[in-house]
């Protein structure tokens, strides 16, 4: 296996699309979760996805995983159209996906959530050389997980995040997607998983990252994608203003967070109020 | 054990640097780390052998003949029946579904074996191969109806259960039950092959050889990968302990009749079934799909595909146990399945310690659970008990076992064991 950091940087950045989404939409019954949504993801890229509660993201991300099938709409990955009829199947191309709702399964020790569906020697399995693996993998990302033995029912959310990660990153995927990969980290873990994103473009790979969290936005991101109820809201370098991005999240200049802005700078200078 | 302590000194090994875990290194820390996982609803095997105890005081205590060689080796050669039906429970119950057909499905094959064998003179392997085929059948339409018509298993096998009752009842016809000859080979191992004394010893030996020569090879790997192995002495240790206790039983039964085998052929299977479960990626998926099905799914596990072998095998077994059923009882009977064998079948491996609730169990649950049952019924025959009293005991027993389960269930969630 070739480590994080030994791949040479300057493949990153080549403008062909790993992905590109044409045109994709998704119903529940009578609710439109997605309508018309365009995305290209290139090598070496990392894509923010952003966008308000509701406003399709995930769902964004479920088509991609295989996980949902989209209603109407075309996807090609690698320059091919695909049918992402299944988890498996996008798995296979090489999309490796971290879902928010981690996906693990909590009866099962570290090694085996990490290896699920990937088992070395599947008539005889080498229990060995999979605990060996996945220690080199959690360490690769300053992960502390006290034992790879344990049920992931016994690890903290933090920890589960980590054991996702290190699961997607098993397969040398072209394109990971993070859900929400650090809503439930601590400052230091938070700080490690943007690195390791970095660490991912620099290996050449395209990824999408969805967030609410602003600050790990810019902090990583080339591209910013905005969502609103269900449909492609703008596209914003990573210096976009604050205010242009919540505007186009929330949809109006008039919003919750600006009123609240606008309401704290009446509170501090109170004459300017008047 | 010194070039281990010497060896983490100059390099930590890799699963043991994490200063927060305790690891159970020493064997009085191995007992400490026993008694912390029973209290956090671990129990594994540990209420099995409390009840096997408290049974065999109260029934020695009553009628002597209970522990006598001879009543045991009877005891064995009736769990292999219900054993082998119990072994699918185990299997289908794992991925968490459950089938309550197998009474019927046994019953169907034990008759279908004398309809084809005596009836019709089909050879009877020729009859024995075609009932377990037809039990996978019945398995691969259970799995059809709850893989794509989303049939809950608790409903399809319900059917099942009544369906395949009028299927025996039909195939027997007016008379209600074929004799099997006495002194054929299916009716001779169902009744009277025992292993020869010699026999019993090596395989018992043979066994705990198996035990030590793969922990040996085991901690030898890891320690060549920088990892945590455990010790010469413990893994001597183990393999003694396996070898007194298996050439002891061993001894005790060849003072009757011996070990039947048909009971070897239960064994088997359990080990047979342990190792898929254990050490295969099929097994793997069986625990991931039963813990949680929709991460199983997002794995790239074919999940449709894991239930339909859950749901095969079990009806595939509970042919199996049928047939040795009929073997036993020289008759394919309308009584064959019918009753508490379903019941029995699936308390045994509750009681043995696999989970309802999926994602949990043991092939040996099937094994330990089939014992306790067989012991209380063997038991209470003996006391002349009619079988009112004898239903409503081991009612009370499967209630207790599923309390245990299902309490052990939450205080395992809420010491984050799962």
């Amino acid at each position: 296996m070739t480590t994080v950091s030994d791949v040479d940087p300057t493949q990153g950045g080549l403008r062909k699309p790993v992905l590109s989404l044409r045109g994709i939409s998704k119903h529940f019954g009578a609710v439109s979760a997605l309508t018309n949504v365009d995305l290209d993801v290139h090598a070496g890229e990392v894509v923010a996805l952003v966008g308000d509660n509701g406003a399709g993201k995930s769902t964004l991300v479920k088509i991609l995983a295989g996980v949902h099938q989209p209603s109407s709409g075309t996807i090609a990955f690698g320059g091919e159209h695909v049918v992402l009829s299944d988890p498996a199947t996008a798995l296979g191309l090489g999309i490796a996906t971290v879902f928010q709702d981690l996906a693990l399964c909590e009866n099962l020790d570290v090694v085996a959530n990490i290896f699920l569906g990937r088992e070395l020697d599947p008539m005889r399995l080498d229990e060995v050389s999979m605990e060996l693996r996945a220690w080199t993998l959690l360490n690769e990302l300053s992960a502390r997980i006290p034992s790879v033995r344990e049920p992931v029912a016994s690890l903290s959310g933090g920890q589960r995040q980590t054991v996702a990660i290190a699961r997607s990153l098993l397969t040398e995927p072209k394109l990971i997607l993070l859900d929400e990969p650090t809503a439930a980290l601590g400052v230091a873990q938070t700080a490690e998983v943007l690195d390791l994103v970095e660490r991912v473009r620099a290996r050449g790979l395209g990824v999408i990252m969805i967030s609410h969290n602003m600050e790990d936005v810019r902090a990583v991101a080339d591209r910013i994608v905005v969502l609103r109820l269900g449909r492609n809201n703008g596209e914003f370098e990573p210096d976009a203003s604050n205010q242009d991005l919540v505007t186009a999240i929330t949809g109006a200049d008039e919003n919750a967070v600006s009123r609240r802005a606008s309401r704290r700078r009446v509170q501090q200078s109170p004459e300017l109020g008047r | 054990m010194t070039d281990d302590t010497h060896q983490a000194s100059a390099k930590r090994l890799l699963d043991r640097s994490d200063e927060r875990v305790r690891h159970a290194d020493t064997l009085g820390s191995v007992v400490g780390a026993f008694v912390d996982r029973v209290r956090s609803g671990d129990l594994g095997s540990l209420p099995v052998v409390v009840g096997l105890v408290v049974i065999c005081t109260v029934f020695e205590s009553l009628n002597p003949v209970f522990l006598a060689p001879d009543n045991l080796v009877n005891l064995l050669f009736d769990c292999s029946t219900v054993g082998v039906i119990a072994l699918g429970i185990v299997c289908i119950l794992m991925v968490g579904e459950i089938d309550l057909s197998v009474g019927s499905v046994s019953g169907f094959s034990s008759a279908l074996v004398g309809v084809l064998w005596v009836g019709q003179d089909w050879p009877v392997a020729v009859a024995i191969v075609t009932a377990l085929l037809l039990g996978a059948a019945i398995g691969a339409l259970y799995a059809f109806l709850f893989n794509r018509l989303g049939m809950p298993s608790f409903v399809s096998t319900l059917a099942g259960l009544l369906a395949w009752l009028g299927l025996q009842l039909y195939l027997l016809g007016s008379s209600g039950s074929i004799n099997l000859p006495y002194g054929s080979p299916l009716v001779n191992f169902g009744q009277m092959l025992v292993m020869p004394a010699i026999v019993s010893y090596a395989l018992a030996a043979g066994a705990s050889l198996i035990v030590f020569a793969t922990d040996y090879r085991t901690a030898a790997r890891r320690r060549a990968a920088g990892l945590s192995a455990s010790s010469l002495g413990r893994m001597v240790l183990k393999a003694l302990l396996v070898t007194v206790v298996l050439e002891f039983v061993a001894y005790y039964l060849n003072l009757g009749r011996g070990i039947p085998w048909m009971f070897g052929l239960f064994v088997g299977l359990c080990v047979v079934m342990n190792y898929a479960l254990t050490r295969t990626k099929w097994g793997r998926s069986m625990s991931a799909v039963g813990g949680n099905r929709e991460a199983a799914r997002r794995a790239g596990i074919n999940v449709r595909r894991v239930y339909a072998s859950a749901f095969m095998l079990c009806a595939t077994l509970a042919a199996a146990g049928g047939i040795l059923s009929a073997a036993r009882l020289a008759s394919s009977s309308q009584q064959a399945g019918t009753g508490d064998v379903n019941l029995n079948a699936i308390a045994a491996a509750v009681i043995g310690g696999t989970s309802l609730f999926g994602g949990r169990g043991s092939a040996y649950s099937a094994l330990l659970g089939v014992i306790v049952i067989q012991s209380i019924a063997s038991g209470l025959t003996l006391l002349d008990l009619s079988s009112s009293l004898r239903y409503m005991i081991t009612g009370a027993v499967l209630a207790i076992a599923v309390i245990v389960d299902s309490l052990a269930r939450r205080s395992r969630l809420s010491h984050g064991r799962a």
